[in-house]
């Protein structure tokens, strides 16, 4: 099994803040990794540190072989953050095609490939700020899939959508991980959870449970994800919790 | 830095401008109003609407690039657009000149417009010729985008970044030979004068008006001009960190 990112001991540091507690973990190619945990338990600050835009206190990050943040990698790693992050005053095509003339290789009908992969094909000639927040998202994460990625990181993709796109989304996930692309997914839905092949539980800066979703389940002893992780949380502190 | 992202980049951002029409009224009509101001506020003695008119023509170009690339770098760092652009093979050269490239696209129609005002309705006399004039108004404008990309590194907020403004514009105003000769001004003052940029730039444009040929002076005035924005540039990405907390 190939291993896409190496996490070893990594701490960081936030304002004064200590938000990773030193973790360490090591995501698998070509699989879906399903990054889980509440809001605030470190998940997006894991992500950018993946992706090399987060400061790091101690600890390292090897992504695809080489340190994460290493210019070569910039071309290999697709990144969408939590908050959409697209020019509001241009077109979903606008920014779609800006954002593929950034990466070698990557053409127009690149661009409008992705578009109708995140279903925006009748509004791709909308300005971005007349969307929805759904179709928002939708947009950022159509910029993200762009560059062909070897490595796709992406931070809640999935939030307000309705759930016949929310099944559309997680298939070509599925189609995109098929094909060889390494995708981790971060969410803080456990029904998500289950479409995942592995699982990594954070909770307050540390990692409770880092498995394949199958295993996962037979530790906990129940099918119900939401119920696996509340018996694994009593588990690690029975007194907190209890 | 890559040729084909900074040009994809400068198109980005005339774009995002051609969908703004409003501002682009804003920046092409506020100096010709002005301008008109000045004149008639100086109807009866043109000589001095002489001497102001073509400082100022050289002074919008500066004060709006300033501004508006200080609000539009803001926006990129703001809505997050930044960082992701940081995780792209983008180059930080590709985004400041890119800016550069299309807010100096922005203020040759600017100046153009303005000159074209100033020469013909106003009766604005030069000695030297309107494309050197033209071409100060540029150098201008690319000193105050530059500035203007520098500073907002050190604004959160838009309420910041416009504080800005007054703060580093507006002394560079009062000093630059504007309001008073600069020969007049108290020797620290004139030394301070002489730090600040935009007293090139204005003595560059009165070179223009008092000289059939361009002058060494002027030549000199433009080199600093010019020197003062590739500073402010290469100061701009520095501040474009990577890796934040």
């Amino acid at each position: 099994m190939d291993v896409a990112i190496e996490v070893k001991d990594l701490v960081v540091v936030r304002g004064r803040k200590e938000v990773l507690h030193g973790i360490s973990t090591s995501v698998p190619a070509g699989m879906v990794t399903g990054l889980l945990g509440p809001s605030g338990s470190g998940k997006t600050t894991l992500m950018r540190a993946i992706v090399g835009v987060q400061k790091v206190r101690s600890g390292t990050v090897t992504v695809l072989g080489q340190p994460a943040g290493t210019a070569d990698l910039r071309r290999r790693i697709g990144y969408q953050t939590q908050a959409p992050s697209i020019y509001a005053d241009l077109t979903i095509r606008e920014n779609a095609r800006y954002f593929a003339s950034l990466y070698p290789g990557v053409t127009r009908a690149d661009a409008n490939q992705a578009i109708v992969d995140v279903g925006l094909a009748d509004a791709a000639d909308q300005l971005v700020h007349s969307l929805s927040g759904g179709q928002f998202s939708r947009a950022s994460l159509a910029c993200a899939l762009l560059g062909k990625p070897d490595l796709l990181v992406l931070d809640e993709p999935t939030v307000g959508l309705d759930p016949v796109l929310r099944e559309d989304l997680w298939m070509k996930f599925r189609a995109l991980a098929a094909a060889g692309t390494t995708l981790v997914v971060s969410s803080h839905v456990m029904d998500e959870a289950g479409r995942c092949d592995r699982l990594v539980l954070i909770r307050e800066g540390r990692i409770i449970a880092d498995d394949s979703t199958s295993a996962v389940r037979e530790t906990a002893g129940t099918h119900d994800l939401e119920e696996a992780f509340l018996r694994l949380i009593k588990a690690q502190s029975p007194v907190e919790v209890g | 830095m890559s040729a084909r992202i900074l040009l994809s980049t400068a198109a980005r951002i005339l774009t995002q401008l051609r969908h703004d029409k409003r501002t682009i009224g804003l920046i092409v009509m506020v100096p010709l109003v002005l301008l008109t101001l000045v004149y008639y506020l100086f109807e009866k003695q043109p000589f001095i609407f002489n001497r102001i008119g073509l400082i100022l023509l050289g002074l919008f170009p500066f004060v709006i690039m300033f501004l508006i690339t200080s609000i539009a770098m803001l926006r990129e760092r703001t809505s997050g657009t930044l960082e992701r652009l940081l995780t792209t093979p983008l180059h930080k050269p590709d985004l400041l000149f890119g800016y550069g490239l299309a807010f100096s696209l922005l203020a040759a129609v600017q100046a153009g417009v303005a000159t074209a005002l100033a020469y013909w309705a106003f009766d604005l006399t030069t000695r030297g010729s309107i494309s050197l004039v033209i071409l100060f108004a540029v150098a201008d404008a690319i000193l105050g985008m530059a500035l203007g990309l520098f500073f907002s590194a050190f604004a959160r907020s838009e309420f910041q970044a416009v504080q800005f403004l007054p703060a580093v514009v507006f002394p560079q105003l009062f000093l630059c030979g504007l309001f008073a000769p600069r020969e007049q001004m108290a020797s620290w003052m004139h030394a301070l004068s002489n730090a600040m940029p935009l007293t090139y730039a204005v003595q560059g444009l009165q070179e223009i008006g008092g000289n059939v040929d361009p002058t060494g002076l002027m030549w000199r005035d433009l080199t600093i001009v010019a020197g003062c924005a590739v500073l402010a540039l290469s100061l701009a990405a520095v501040t474009l960190r990577r890796r934040t907390d």
